[in-house]
């Protein structure tokens, strides 16, 4: 960059490479001396204005005078979400369920922000979104996004399903059926009509699922007539769950099983709020006509 | 870029009428300024002295003024950046629709190079911001100043306390024009009032007082103090300018053929020597705001404002000499080659051809702003769910922006999809909120004996409940189980 001396005015260091090679002893240029001490300047500062050196194994170091830290900057800028969020949170805090599903916008805020509390603690089981998850059984977990619930649609039984939790359970029936009685029953419950043979009455299967074989909300007994299924739709699969019963204790048994979700695991808010979302995966069912 | 002028000009003791004008050369001797001095040019009436008074004007006071009108109760043009709208008297644009601002400044490019190749630097000899306000300070200067002679003067004189007033007044006065004009530009984004009530009361927010320093220090510096410097070497239309004159081009000329050789005119008329029309009484170099002779052709330094015309022909009129020495010609007609016509030019057409797209698609874009947006995003995850019944639900985000000024409730249809589909989600009709958006969820369930096709075209329509025409649409798909 210097211009001030030509080749033939400078002495070389005298040191020469590959024969002709040789190194001006020139001075950087002005501008390039500034711009380094400048540099050398601000290193100084920057190393007492903010925590620089680690003293020692003890995990001390240099704090720095500017009191700046990640942490503080992250939570500065975590207060601001946070005060977004405040007055929502607040409102939450002393409504029930379908209060917030009432407010159109307390549920639009309560839909876009439980995504996270719903991957957390549900996604697990219940799939992103709700989709449910499969096993070599069959479907692991239900289908949250559809209209056929086991233990009832309604916003209140979501939340007392996500409180409490919820545990299948359908006797074993290998060693009460023949093989021949439950091929007709795994067959009649397949085509979708359980009642289409007397074996669902005589052999007590309606005591669980009802007399038109609809299920039974109190018990969480499937209803058997309509096109979702709990576990596997096929006649095999439903033979299965003849013999070996939901959660039988034996070791082939099917399992159904939703742990509890209040205290240890979520605030009553977070339940709160994770029951209007499931509600509003697409299934959830109105208390009354027009109750949103 | 540099050059001497004769400083051993004679016929300073002429006392002529025309002749008394070369002891104007007194006092200075001229260069084209590299910074180290200022330019004190003179004023002289005439025809582009006008024009260029009132082109500036014309311009430049709405700048000034416009933001003080005010329409249905809001300030009629503002660009409310904190709001991220901009209003146009009834009309709001939205960020979504500043696409257009492009376009309109691909106008402004494309005008200022047709016009540039049709008549030269029109933009910088009499519209430029930095040539108005630079007249304007000059204008101030020769006020409390003098003419250029007695402010040349003053400029070496020692610091009495006249010199102390006269400087006192003339930086003042620069200084309040300056506020004002920092004032005048940050009205353009904030309430007008708003901002003088703040202002006097010193309660602007900072990037209001960053913006008013800057504006102000801004104008003072490149107007008062840098000028003529600023369109040698800062400014970069200048040298975009420049090079779009070609031989076709109009621009301030001096007629050399009929100019020289030039010579001084003696008392009496005598003529010494051969001698063409220019009496190198340098009235051209004196007006010119940029100090540069344009007897030596079309140069940087030239913003071709016409004041030399003016100059030059008022000197013709006094020796009965034709006007026109130096006049607006092309280098075609100069050199008597005939004048081509407009669509003999075609780097003109190419520009105007673009500023006419442009201009299109802005009032396409002007005319198809619509009241709303509407955007559907199909749920992914799941696609589609079956239902206990056995039809097939989809889940759609709905976007909306309402870019009218009031809420309003609106109704959601469809169209196509899938038959005997029912529409859930928004039977409340939900309320849009206007300048900002508002989302809802919409389902769309439909029988699975007729959802048979795993993707169906579905158009949504949204429209306010209250005002049909009022409406957004958007197609999306109804995903089914493939059977």
């Amino acid at each position: 960059m210097s211009d001030k001396h030509n080749a033939g005015d400078v002495p070389t260091t005298g040191h020469v490479w590959d024969d002709d090679l040789g190194d001006y002893i020139n001075q950087p240029p002005k501008w390039w001396m500034l711009g380094l001490t400048a540099s050398a300047i601000w290193c100084v500062v920057y190393w007492i204005y903010y925590p620089a050196f680690p003293i020692s194994n003890t995990g001390y170091f240099t704090p720095g005078i500017g009191g700046w830290t990640a942490i503080k900057e992250m939570e500065a800028d975590k207060s601001v979400v946070d005060e977004v969020r405040g007055k929502y949170e607040a409102k939450l805090k002393d409504m029930t369920p379908a209060a917030i599903l009432a407010d159109s916008e307390l549920t639009e805020y309560v839909t876009r922000s439980g995504k996270v509390l719903f991957g957390d603690n549900c996604a697990a089981c219940h799939g992103q979104n709700g989709v449910g998850t499969h096993d070599k059984q069959g479907l692991f977990a239900p289908i949250l996004n559809d209209d056929d619930w086991l233990f009832g649609g309604k916003i209140d039984d979501i939340h007392t399903t996500i409180v409490g939790g919820r545990q299948g359970m359908m006797m074993a029936h290998k060693d009460m059926l023949s093989e021949a009685e439950i091929d007709t029953l795994a067959n009649a419950v397949a085509s979708g009509k359980p009642t289409s043979t007397p074996l669902f009455a005589e052999k007590g299967c309606t005591a669980c699922h009802g007399e038109d074989g609809k299920g039974m909300q109190a018990m969480g007994s499937a209803n058997l007539t309509d096109s979702v299924w709990r576990f596997d739709s096929s006649v095999e699969g439903i033979k299965y769950t003849i013999k070996n019963g939901v959660n039988a204790g034996t070791p082939e048994t099917r399992v159904a099983v939703m742990p509890a979700f209040q205290g240890a695991k979520l605030s009553d808010a977070e339940i709160k709020k994770l029951a209007v979302y499931v509600y509003k995966f697409g299934g959830g069912q109105a208390d009354a006509p027009a109750a949103q | 870029m540099s050059q001497e002028v004769d400083k051993s000009a004679p016929a300073k003791k002429e006392v002529g009428e025309v002749t008394t004008i070369y002891n104007e050369f007194e006092t200075w001797t001229w260069t084209v300024n590299m910074g180290d001095k200022t330019i004190h040019a003179k004023r002289m009436p005439g025809f582009f002295r006008t024009f260029k008074d009132r082109a500036q004007l014309a311009l430049w006071l709405p700048f000034f003024f416009l933001p003080y009108l005010r329409w249905n109760d809001k300030q009629a043009i503002l660009f409310d950046i904190d709001h991220r709208q901009f209003h146009f008297f009834s009309l709001t644009v939205l960020p979504q629709d500043i696409w257009m601002l492009s376009l309109l400044l691909l106008v402004a490019a494309m005008t200022l190079f047709a016009v540039t190749s049709v008549a030269s630097r029109v933009w910088c000899g009499y519209f430029c911001f930095q040539t108005a306000w630079t007249d304007w300070f000059t204008w101030l200067e020769e006020k409390f100043e003098g003419n250029p002679t007695a402010r040349r003067k003053l400029e070496v004189a020692p610091w009495d306390l006249d010199k102390i007033k006269k400087k006192s007044l003339k930086h003042l006065s620069w200084a309040l024009l300056a506020l004002f004009t920092g004032i005048s530009f940050s009205i353009w984004f904030v309430d007008a009032f708003d901002y003088w009530n703040k202002l006097i009361h010193f309660q602007l927010p900072t990037v209001g007082w960053v913006t008013l320093s800057a504006f102000f220090a801004g104008t003072y510096i490149l107007a008062g103090l840098l000028r003529e410097q600023t369109c040698i070497w800062l400014c970069p239309y200048a040298r975009i300018q420049a090079v779009m004159n070609d031989s076709q081009t109009i621009l301030p000329t001096y007629d050399y053929t009929r100019g020289e050789p030039r010579g001084k005119i003696r008392r009496g008329g005598e003529v010494v020597a051969p001698q063409g029309d220019c009496i190198d009484c340098f009235q051209c170099v004196q007006v010119c705001p940029t100090g540069v002779d344009i007897r030596n052709g079309q140069q940087l330094g030239c913003i071709t404002c016409g004041l030399c015309i003016d100059a030059c022909d008022s000197i013709m009129d006094k020796i009965d000499k034709p006007r026109g020495l130096i006049r607006y010609a092309s280098l075609d007609e100069l050199s008597g080659k005939p004048a081509k016509k407009m669509y003999q030019h075609p780097r003109t057409l190419v520009y105007i051809g673009i500023i006419l797209l442009a201009l299109g698609g802005i009032v396409w874009g002007l005319t198809h702003l619509g009241s709303m947006t509407l955007k559907v995003i199909h749920e992914r995850q799941p696609l589609y769910v079956s239902m206990s019944d056995g039809s097939i639900q989809n889940k759609y985000d709905f976007k909306l922006l309402n870019k009218t000024s009031k809420d309003f409730k609106v109704k959601v249809t469809a169209e196509g999809g899938i038959k005997d589909q029912v529409i859930i989600g928004a039977e409340h009709q939900p309320l849009i909120h206007h300048g900002r958006g508002t989302s809802f969820t919409i389902f769309v369930k439909a029988p699975g004996i007729y959802a048979n096709k795993d993707a169906t075209p579905i158009q949504f329509r949204v429209e306010s409940v209250e005002d049909p025409m009022v409406f957004a649409e958007y197609t999306s798909q109804f995903y089914a189980p493939k059977k």
